[in-house]
């Protein structure tokens, strides 16, 4: 009482045990932020990324704009069909292609291939898209995300693995003018 | 009789919880707030409790696996005996409880009864309000269907606008590159574990406040709330006119809660569950994701902001949303209580609640999406073609075959996304629908490139027909003049 200042030895103790429960628990911080983290970290330096196959080229005529699918690269046992994506393969020519994802570049929905009036059409906000993927009218603010491509050994191979979204590295491909 | 009491004894004894018990259920409450606009608090906990009751119902049966989701609940509603009253009960309790924690909020705010001493029980609520938006958010995910699937896709979209950080938010959200198992389970997590956990906490928080703090007395115009002297004023009230909860006011909390459980059992008996729609199967693009009733609001908001206001609306508007609620108490903690004397607050509940109205009509009917079967589903009415030339009839083909009907009505069917063309020749002269046509604009793709010389004359001849009986289309009175003048005008004399 004469003394606040003084450390007992019980004081002294109990001090010692939140400085172990502190140690403890700042080394189990490490393994449980890294599991948390982990989904993020995995994909650092593209590691979620990888070339997949469409099928021989030969299945996209000239001129035509094809809905392909591919299993996601990166797979959990839980996925199920959900790991199965779908892509808008547009043949321009003999050796040009573009490889669009279905999801809006909006908010992501499924769009839609007309060929009669040549647009994509989406269901959720009302974005359309002219066939070379940039953008024709509606809420998005850039074109259609375009998967890179390359054709090897007769087939169309492109990088894919993350779902595209306005933020994501996939989306950072070049930005197309308002107006094709 | 004496056995039960010597048992209740030996419990007491060591539970040491009847004193407690007792002071809540005979604390007293002013005699004028048993009434029938304070039982909204209690019917939300009693569906809280519902919804705990019918989600591990549920869990016994559900498999939070991206590839058995679906047909869980598929067997919940076609297999397991009284599954789909169980699915019904839950969804169903979902919806009523969002409505009434909003309904609770406003009556606690049209009857100031976050204002002091009572700052912390509003804040700790609007968590709760918060937390129960997220379960509702949550549990859609969990109904793993189409919609289920893109509306994931959709908070992705949204979180990835995020600046810097936007990617990394939509990987640790979905758990990993895509939409796929290992989200589906942190989504089950976090409805099932994390936000219940919280919930709970949080709602027992805010009783244990309601009843330390007193209910809000009910609010009388120019009786004004004052921090120097508001408790000592609330006490002699209840001194003075105050009578114990059991039984005074707690009769009518429970005949309103009895009454909302069985308007959900209602409900659910009668409309069953909801879904799950088709299978979350991401290859198949021929699907209209919707989000639930409460979230149509959002739904039409990101459809009708202009492109560029989006993404700060988005990520900005939630901030000071949320900031404003909580920062509420602090900026109108003292003051009149009495909505007879707060017209700006009655005025803003009206405000939202329209607004909200408003969005949520419109996101019922989707005006702003193309009505994807319209121009092979909906044929030309045939008073539109009644009398009109070979060059007219080719061009309401052109019009159909190109899906201009996705987005344009004839006779009140088809697309709303852009001006019915019932009488469009009255507004647009044949350059002007030339032109527009071509080039588009004003929301509108071009179709330059999509019609040859030949569809664009058939399809402007067509809309050139499409005027009411009595008024002429429109023309440019220019061109009279230019068409009646004897020649080109000389060039050499103007100058």
């Amino acid at each position: 009482m004469s003394n606040e200042n003084v450390m007992t030895r019980r004081g002294l103790f109990a001090k010692i045990g939140i400085l172990l429960n502190g140690l403890v628990a700042a080394a189990l911080a490490v393994p449980i932020g890294r599991f948390l983290l982990s989904s993020i970290t995995r994909g650092r330096a593209d590691g979620y990324l990888s070339w997949v196959s469409l099928g021989p080229v030969s299945q996209f005529p000239e001129g035509e704009t094809r809905l392909a699918t591919f299993r996601n690269p990166y797979v959990m046992p839980t996925d199920g069909k959900t790991a199965d994506t779908a892509c808008w393969v547009r043949r321009v020519d003999a050796d040009r292609f573009q490889v669009f994802a279905v999801n809006c570049a909006h908010l992501g929905c499924p769009v839609r291939w007309f060929p009669q009036s040549g647009l994509f059409m989406c269901p959720c906000h009302g974005g359309a898209y002219y066939r070379d993927g940039a953008r024709a009218s509606g809420p998005p603010e850039r074109g259609l995300f375009e998967y890179p491509y390359k054709v090897t050994n007769g087939a169309i191979v492109i990088q894919a693995g993350e779902l595209p979204t306005p933020g994501s590295t996939a989306a950072a491909d070049k930005r197309q003018p308002p107006c094709a | 009789m004496r056995l039960i009491k010597r048992v209740g004894e030996w419990f007491d004894l060591r539970l040491q919880l009847a004193e407690p018990i007792r002071d809540v259920a005979e604390h007293p409450v002013p005699r004028n707030t048993a009434s029938w606009f304070y039982v909204f608090g209690s019917a939300a906990l009693t569906v809280f409790c519902l919804q705990v009751v019918t989600g591990v119902l549920l869990a016994l049966v559900y498999v939070p696996s991206a590839a058995e989701a679906w047909s869980s609940l598929q067997a919940l509603n076609y297999q397991v005996t009284l599954g789909w009253f169980i699915r019904a009960l839950h969804g169903w309790g979902s919806n009523f409880m969002v409505a009434i924690v909003l309904v609770h909020m406003v009556q606690v705010f049209l009857f100031g009864a976050y204002k002091f001493p009572r700052e912390l029980t509003w804040i700790i609520g609007v968590f709760l309000l918060l937390m129960t938006l997220g379960m509702a958010f949550t549990g859609q995910v969990l109904r793993f269907d189409q919609d289920a699937y893109w509306g994931l896709g959709i908070g992705a979209s949204i979180a990835s606008r995020v600046p810097v950080v936007g990617p990394a938010i939509v990987k640790l959200m979905l758990g990993g590159p895509i939409i796929a198992g290992a989200t589906l389970s942190r989504f089950f997590a976090v409805h099932v574990f994390v936000i219940p956990g919280l919930l709970i906490g949080f709602v027992a928080l805010h009783v244990l406040m309601v009843v330390k703090l007193g209910i809000n007395e009910w609010p009388m115009p120019g009786r004004v709330v004052r921090r120097a002297t508001y408790l000592g004023e609330y006490h002699a009230l209840t001194r003075r006119d105050g009578a114990p909860f059991v039984p005074y006011a707690i009769w009518k909390d429970l005949i309103f809660a009895a009454c909302v459980l069985a308007a959900v059992a209602g409900c659910a008996l009668v409309f069953g569950p909801f879904g799950p729609t088709g299978e979350p199967d991401p290859t198949i693009i021929q699907t209209v994701p919707k989000p639930d009733y409460f979230f149509l609001w959002l739904y039409a908001l990101l459809s009708l902001l202009p492109p560029a206001l989006e993404t700060p609306a988005l990520l900005i508007g939630p901030v000071i949303a949320i900031g404003a609620l909580i920062l509420l108490p602090f900026l109108s903690g003292e003051g009149e209580k009495s909505w007879r004397r707060r017209p700006i607050a009655v005025l803003t509940v009206l405000l939202i609640a329209v607004t909200l109205g408003t969005f949520t009509r419109l996101a019922q009917y989707t005006p702003w999406s193309p009505k994807m079967s319209a121009w092979s589903g909906e044929p030309v009415p045939q008073q539109f073609l009644h009398g009109a030339t070979a060059l007219e009839r080719q061009g309401a083909l052109v019009f159909q075959a190109k899906q201009c009907r996705n987005c344009h009505s004839l006779g009140e069917k088809g697309g709303q996304r852009g001006p019915a063309l019932d009488g469009v020749a009255v507004r647009l002269t044949q350059d002007q629908l030339i032109r527009q046509v071509i080039q588009g604009g004003g929301n509108m793709p071009a179709y330059g490139k999509n019609l040859s010389p030949a569809e664009t004359t058939a399809l402007v001849a067509f809309l050139r027909t499409l005027h009411p009986a009595g008024q002429a289309p429109a023309r440019d009175a220019s061109r009279d003049i230019v068409l009646s003048e004897p020649g080109p005008p000389d060039a050499t004399a103007t100058r």
